[in-house]
């Protein structure tokens, strides 16, 4: 499992944790979040976030 | 290229029609020099002032005479535009003129024997090329690259606002257009409220976000680690220099340029989200920024000068997109002007509130409890334009 972060807020997402609440179930793979999914804090695009640990 | 049979007209054929005037851009660093030009030439004081002539009279009137430019470069050819080192160049070779325009201004404030009306217009017009900078610097500072994020608080150095490389990409494109966000206007809040609200805010918000992001590896503020202080510093250093070569009365001048400076970016500041609101949702999360949380224009000049920041929506739609594939989007909030004029506006808040408070309301379809409101005016606001409604 890895974790992503946006590179402008340093929002972090967590392959392991998804995010439920956006529908996002744990375990869901970076590629497997549409191109369309913008980070939440701040909504920057999928690719403004950079892997930051993969574990 | 697998696309060259594929028919594709735009490809191409398509030219940025800006490309060299994005050069403007390095040259406005320069204007107090030029002002100091024909100051020499016409022996009339008023070129001291040069500066603010040129940013609230000569750029309004080019804004009205050019008029606007809604062009998006063709998805097809962003790619290459983007890829294009010269459209960096363009960015880069303004932070050494902006650093020549202030030196130079400091030694002439110092040594150049002028009447105190010159000397103040020569502090404004280089408090105006330190508040551009801060322009450079924001489009510096959102680049994923290391030497651009060190420009970019480089640049930020002699208008003493090394926080704002902090503050705007971890704290603004976060909160915008939020009650909680410092340079997020309110509805009802007139520039001179909102400026030192904002000025402080972001100082204190800056801080608190190093803080935490050093405290997650064990560490306290007090480090150079801390990227408020790195950027601090590098203002301390600038500074003492200067008054090592100069003496103290270069303090005065430096200090005074720096405040003007950081004053008319947060009058850019106060126009770009002004009364715009995010929603919340059950779980008192706010929704995401989106196209229509920010003002825009399409004012080709005032664009030219400041790297398509304008096009405010798609910046923090796409905030490390490069400046020349910004774009211009439909159906999203429309300032009357360019934001040179806007901040005219903005310094008479009665004239302000009379153009821009219906265009808040009408954007909100009078339901004003979707606003971002003065809070000790919040209700009386939301009832005002319901019984109107």
């Amino acid at each position: 499992m890895r974790k992503w972060r946006c590179l402008i807020c340093d929002f972090e997402y967590d392959e392991a944790k998804g995010m439920p609440e956006e529908g996002i179930e744990p375990g869901t793979t970076w590629d497997d979040i549409p191109d369309t999914w913008t980070c939440p804090d701040c909504g920057a695009a999928k690719t403004d976030f950079q892997m930051v640990e993969a574990a | 290229m697998s696309s060259a049979t594929m028919p594709q007209p735009a490809a191409g054929e398509w030219r940025d029609s800006k490309r060299y005037l994005w050069l403007f851009s390095i040259a406005v660093m320069g204007l107090p020099l030029l002002g100091y030009g024909l100051y020499q030439q016409t022996g009339w004081s008023i070129f001291w002032w040069y500066g603010p002539i040129f940013v609230y009279g000569v750029i309004p009137i080019f804004d009205w005479l050019v008029g606007t430019d809604t062009n998006n470069p063709p998805e097809s050819e962003v790619q290459a535009l983007v890829a294009d080192r010269y459209y960096r160049w363009a960015v880069y070779l303004a932070v050494p003129l902006q650093f020549f325009t202030f030196v130079w201004g400091s030694w002439m404030a110092v040594n150049g024997g002028l009447l105190w009306h010159q000397w103040l217009g020569l502090m404004i017009s280089v408090g105006g090329v330190s508040g551009v900078s801060i322009n450079t610097a924001h489009e510096l500072g959102h680049k994923t690259d290391n030497f651009e994020r060190w420009l970019a608080r480089i640049a930020l150095a002699p208008v003493a606002y090394g926080h704002f490389y902090v503050e705007h990409n971890r704290g603004h494109h976060v909160r915008v257009a939020t009650p909680a966000d410092p340079a997020s206007a309110r509805f009802g809040e007139s520039f001179y409220r909102f400026l030192p609200r904002t000025v402080f805010g972001s100082v204190k918000s800056a801080w608190e976000i190093e803080k935490q992001r050093l405290a997650r590896s064990g560490a306290g503020p007090w480090t150079w680690q801390n990227d408020n202080l790195q950027a601090w510093a590098m203002t301390v250093v600038l500074f003492a220099g200067m008054i090592y070569w100069l003496g103290w009365l270069a303090l005065p001048f430096m200090i005074g340029q720096a405040i003007y400076g950081f004053s008319l970016l947060e009058a850019v500041n106060y126009l770009e989200h002004y009364g715009l609101c995010r929603q919340q949702g059950l779980d008192g999360r706010y929704e995401r920024c989106q196209p229509h949380h920010s003002w825009n224009s399409n004012n080709t000049v005032t664009n030219i000068f400041l790297y398509h920041l304008q096009r405010h929506s798609d910046h923090h739609a796409n905030p490390t997109r490069s400046y020349q594939a910004l774009r211009h989007f439909k159906d999203c909030p429309q300032l009357p002007s360019g934001y040179a004029g806007m901040i005219l506006l903005a310094y008479i808040p009665p004239l302000w509130f009379r153009v821009m408070d219906p265009k808040v309301v009408s954007h909100h379809g009078g339901d004003m409890r979707r606003a971002n409101i003065r809070p000790d005016l919040r209700d009386e606001v939301i009832a005002k334009y319901a019984a109107a409604a």
